[in-house]
């Protein structure tokens, strides 16, 4: 089907244009009708990096049916590499001084750096190595878990168990990434001052423009022969096993393409909330992902990212109007989004008939 | 302090007994009424070393400072609250002149030999416990003067605890340097009861001897191997004890999920806050029972039992009908809803009670240890591991001999065949869910007395709960039980290498990757219903 431009590319173009609006409205003089306060921009480019962890989770959930309850680890990862990066940008600037050593290794009497913090220093290295990392772990872990066909509630668990047990390790000062405390008071980026709106603004266009970045390469990644197969597996496993692909390696390539995209949210997210620690790893968090693309509708590449932004926004209000309804309104809206809106908000959209096609093949229990 | 006066007591009365068998051998005490503190400490050592009936009231007197001596020497005097007895026959003696009389004082050497020989005093007590804690006290303290007064009370002593605490004594005392025993042949039979005794204290002995001898060396060092071997055994042994608490634990809590995801195949997010909730039903039941019936928790904790299960029960009955019956066939959906469910119940509880810890009373009958051999038993883990069969017992015979059971297992294995026989499978599922959610109560009545009711308490047990569950295979009971008994033995086999953190991180990484080579668990179920 030929389209002239298509959902993912105007989501894009939405997102972009829309924190294009919002930065420079904050650069305005603060006393002006339309100026922008720095917490809201500050507040957007978070939400951004969110919609980056959900699209992530939308390309393995939405269009490879592995319905991952870990993806907060990826992200979180590629969140403690950036944070590393800005600690050691703190250079002498902290509250012991160290020109070498961030100040918790210094409270802890450590004398050198650990051999896996070399390199930190530099933005580039970072920067890989937030791409890095997170592929890494999700290659090894989904060659391991696709090679022996581990799958649907199996693949969920386990991928649960593998960010609590990352969330136990970091959560160990002797990991060397600040313990219980995580990676905090960051100074500077590349040389801008983390607490000037200019650079804020600037964060918030480079969020925006990563996100739709990884729109457009994910769509068209989903239009080329990988995006057909994805779907093919999705919906019907076994048949495309038997015709002559090779599931497995369908999966895995979606599965590191998606923790890229989640590793480069959290280190976009870590630059703009200015601290990283384990609780990121948190399971409740990575499940709230998922929802973020449930209510959005999982299977479209802009459903999860207004997913994302919605379902932020109303924990925003709710949490500063009334903090103890907040659990209950996410709590109904994992149940009432799963019971009345299966496709999610994106679902509205599209006319029901085209929902049954959807339905996977291989059902996995008996009706 | 009240210990020690507790033995004086006895002390006092065994002296009752035989102060008519008094007799006058006066050295010691000639050493007492002597001006040097060396004297008098060996004075108190001879005195007490010789069982002489008079010493418990001289060596009180000493440590009370009511003892003097006469201007000239000669007497020895006990001040007492209606004058002044003569300390060497025990009488009255009447018109002292108080002024006259010179008090005798303790130093830091006399105060050590004074506790030495109340100690060796305590040995002829006749409470058991007293003659082991003056044992005891002879350990920490080794002096080789006293060894005749420790042949003596081993000669009749009947108590095993009293009797390890004294031939463990007597063979410090024999190895303390200064004592009389000199022959290697004396300390090689030390070194062998200290071996043939046994623990840490044995061994510590054993590290520091004294002896020039290198056979009592040699022999030393080969009891220290033997002991630490033995001790070996039985840390290993206390760590199986642990890791069978840990796995009953484990067990109670997987085993309601053993039901809903291994019998259903509903992943119940919500298992963990309905463990929450039996804990909170133990905390309103066992307040209301001791308002009624004050002090009385034990009835309380067992009232609870049947009302958290019932209550959860029935909540996981409407818990399947106004929610997982709708998603019936979509597993992932159903996690999604369970886990906001359990989002919601965790803010009700927290709405209810408040975000902090309430106090749920631990009864008398299971708090405390008894000790089997060199392991500790905690009660209160021994009541869970015995309650953890017993649930999983019940749970067996519910499935296996009970109507709901069969019925339980034919929609399983065969959903349509078993409505097509004129089951009503929606009722089955809603009950099979129901036990389930009651069995949870029943792990939350169990886990209030081992950790914090809180809140958060499902959060931090429904990760493992599930790694159990896939762990041992699901849809079995006994896979259930092995997986949970192996993972609670593997962390705390880990726990003492890695600490218990690295220790689990440790088991969460070996369940990740067993879970590779055995997608299904360790008891998967066979048959064409599975390959669906």
């Amino acid at each position: 089907m030929k389209r002239d431009i298509s959902a993912p590319d105007w989501c894009a173009l939405a997102v972009a244009a829309g924190a294009l609006v919002l930065a420079l409205l904050s650069l305005l003089p603060a006393d002006g009708a339309l100026h922008v306060p720095a917490f809201a921009v500050g507040l957007a480019g978070k939400y951004l990096a969110y919609a980056l962890l959900a699209l992530s989770v939308n390309l393995v959930w939405g269009f490879a049916g592995i319905l991952t309850l870990g993806h907060a680890a990826f992200f979180a990862l590629g969140g403690y590499t950036m944070g590393m990066y800005l600690m050691r940008e703190i250079g002498s600037r902290g509250v012991y001084a160290n020109p070498d050593l961030p100040d918790f290794m210094v409270f802890l009497s450590w004398d050198h750096l650990p051999w896996y913090w070399y390199g930190f220093a530099h933005l580039p290295f970072a920067l890989l190595m937030a791409l890095l990392v997170p592929a890494a772990l999700a290659g090894a872990f989904g060659w391991l878990a696709f090679r022996s066909r581990v799958s649907g509630v199996y693949l969920s668990i386990i991928t649960q168990a593998l960010t609590y047990a990352l969330m136990l390790a970091f959560f160990r000062n002797d990991m060397g990434f600040g313990g219980n405390n995580g990676l905090t008071d960051f100074k500077d980026v590349a040389g801008f001052d983390l607490h000037q709106p200019s650079t804020r603004a600037g964060l918030l266009m480079l969020t925006a423009l990563v996100l739709a970045g990884c729109l457009v390469l994910s769509r068209m990644i989903l239009d080329s022969r990988l995006g057909q197969l994805l779907v093919a597996v999705r919906d019907a496993e076994s048949r495309t096993r038997f015709i002559g692909y090779r599931p497995e390696h369908v999966k895995l390539v979606i599965w590191v393409f998606s923790a890229l995209v989640a590793g480069l949210g959290g280190a976009l997210y870590v630059t703009q909330v200015g601290i990283i620690n384990p609780g990121e790893f948190a399971p409740g968090n990575s499940i709230e992902a998922v929802i973020w693309v449930a209510v959005g509708g999982r299977g479209t590449l802009w459903g999860p990212v207004l997913g994302a932004l919605l379902v932020n926004l109303g924990k925003t209000l709710f949490t500063g109007l009334l903090p103890e309804l907040w659990l209950y309104a996410l709590g109904a809206l994992f149940i009432l989004t799963t019971l009345f809106l299966p496709r999610g908000l994106a679902g509205l959209r599209r006319p029901p008939a085209l929902v049954a096609e959807i339905t996977p093949v291989d059902s996995e229990a008996p009706p | 302090m009240k210990k020690r006066s507790k033995k004086l007591l006895g002390v006092a009365a065994a002296t009752l007994l035989t102060i008519s068998s008094a007799r006058a051998d006066d050295t010691a005490l000639t050493q007492l009424k002597s001006e040097s503190y060396e004297n008098i400490a060996s004075g108190v050592t001879s005195l007490a070393a010789r069982g002489d009936p008079r010493a418990p009231a001289i060596i009180a007197a000493l440590q009370n400072d009511a003892l003097y001596a006469s201007e000239d020497g000669t007497a020895l005097y006990i001040e007492s609250t209606d004058g002044f007895t003569d300390a060497a026959t025990g009488k009255p003696v009447p018109n002292v002149d108080a002024d006259s009389l010179r008090q005798i004082h303790e130093n830091n050497r006399v105060r050590v030999a004074v506790a030495a020989a109340l100690a060796l005093l305590g040995l002829s007590a006749p409470d058991a416990h007293a003659r082991a804690a003056a044992a005891q006290a002879m350990i920490d303290h080794p002096l080789g003067a006293l060894l005749p007064a420790l042949d003596r009370a081993l000669a009749h002593e009947t108590d095993p605890a009293a009797r390890h605490a004294m031939t463990v004594a007597r063979a410090a005392a024999a190895l303390s340097p200064g004592a009389p025993i000199e022959g290697e042949r004396d300390q090689l039979a030390a070194v062998a009861a200290l071996r043939g005794e046994g623990g840490a204290q044995a061994r510590a002995i054993l590290l520091v001897i004294p002896s020039p001898s290198p056979a009592v060396r040699d022999a030393a060092a080969a009891a220290v191997k033997s002991i630490d071997f033995t001790l070996q055994l039985w840390s290993f042994a206390q760590g199986l004890f642990y890791g069978i608490s840990l796995g009953s634990v484990l067990l109670i809590a997987a085993l309601g999920l053993a039901i809903t995801f291994g019998v259903m195949g509903v992943i119940n997010m919500a298992h963990g806050e309905l463990m929450m909730i039996g804990a909170y039903v133990t905390y309103i039941v066992q307040n209301a029972v001791t308002s009624v019936f004050p002090g009385d928790a034990g009835a309380g904790l067992a009232l609870a039992v049947p009302a958290a299960f019932l209550l959860c029960g029935a909540l996981g009955v409407a818990i399947e009908r106004g929610l997982i019956r709708f998603l019936y066939g979509r597993p992932l959906e159903t996690l999604l809803a369970t886990w906001g469910l359990s989002l919601v119940l965790q803010q009700v509880i927290r709405s209810l009670f408040g975000p902090t810890n309430v106090a749920v009373i631990t009864p008398a009958f299971m708090s405390g240890a008894v000790r089997l051999g060199g392991i500790e038993i905690t009660l209160n883990r021994l009541v869970i591991i015995v309650f953890a069969a017993l649930v999983m017992f019940g749970l067996n015979l519910v499935l296996r001999m009970t109507p709901l059971g069969l019925q339980m297992r034919a929609v399983t294995q065969n959903r349509r065949m078993a409505a097509l026989m004129g089951i009503r499978t929606s009722w089955v599922d809603a009950l099979t869910f129901g036990l389930g959610s009651g069995v949870a109560g029943l792990a939350g009545v169990a886990i209030s007395q081992i950790d914090n009711v809180s809140p958060n308490l499902g959060q931090s047990y429904i990760i493992d709960s599930f790694m159990v569950v896939v762990f041992g295979g699901v849809g079995n009971l006994w896979g259930t039980l092995a997986g949970a008994m192996s993972l609670g033995a593997a962390n705390k086999i880990l726990e003492p290498v890695a600490g218990a953190v690295l220790a689990k991180i440790f088991v969460l990484v070996l369940i990740i990757l067993f879970i590779q080579r055995r997608p299904r668990g360790l008891f998967p179920l066979r048959g064409r219903a599975v390959e669906s």
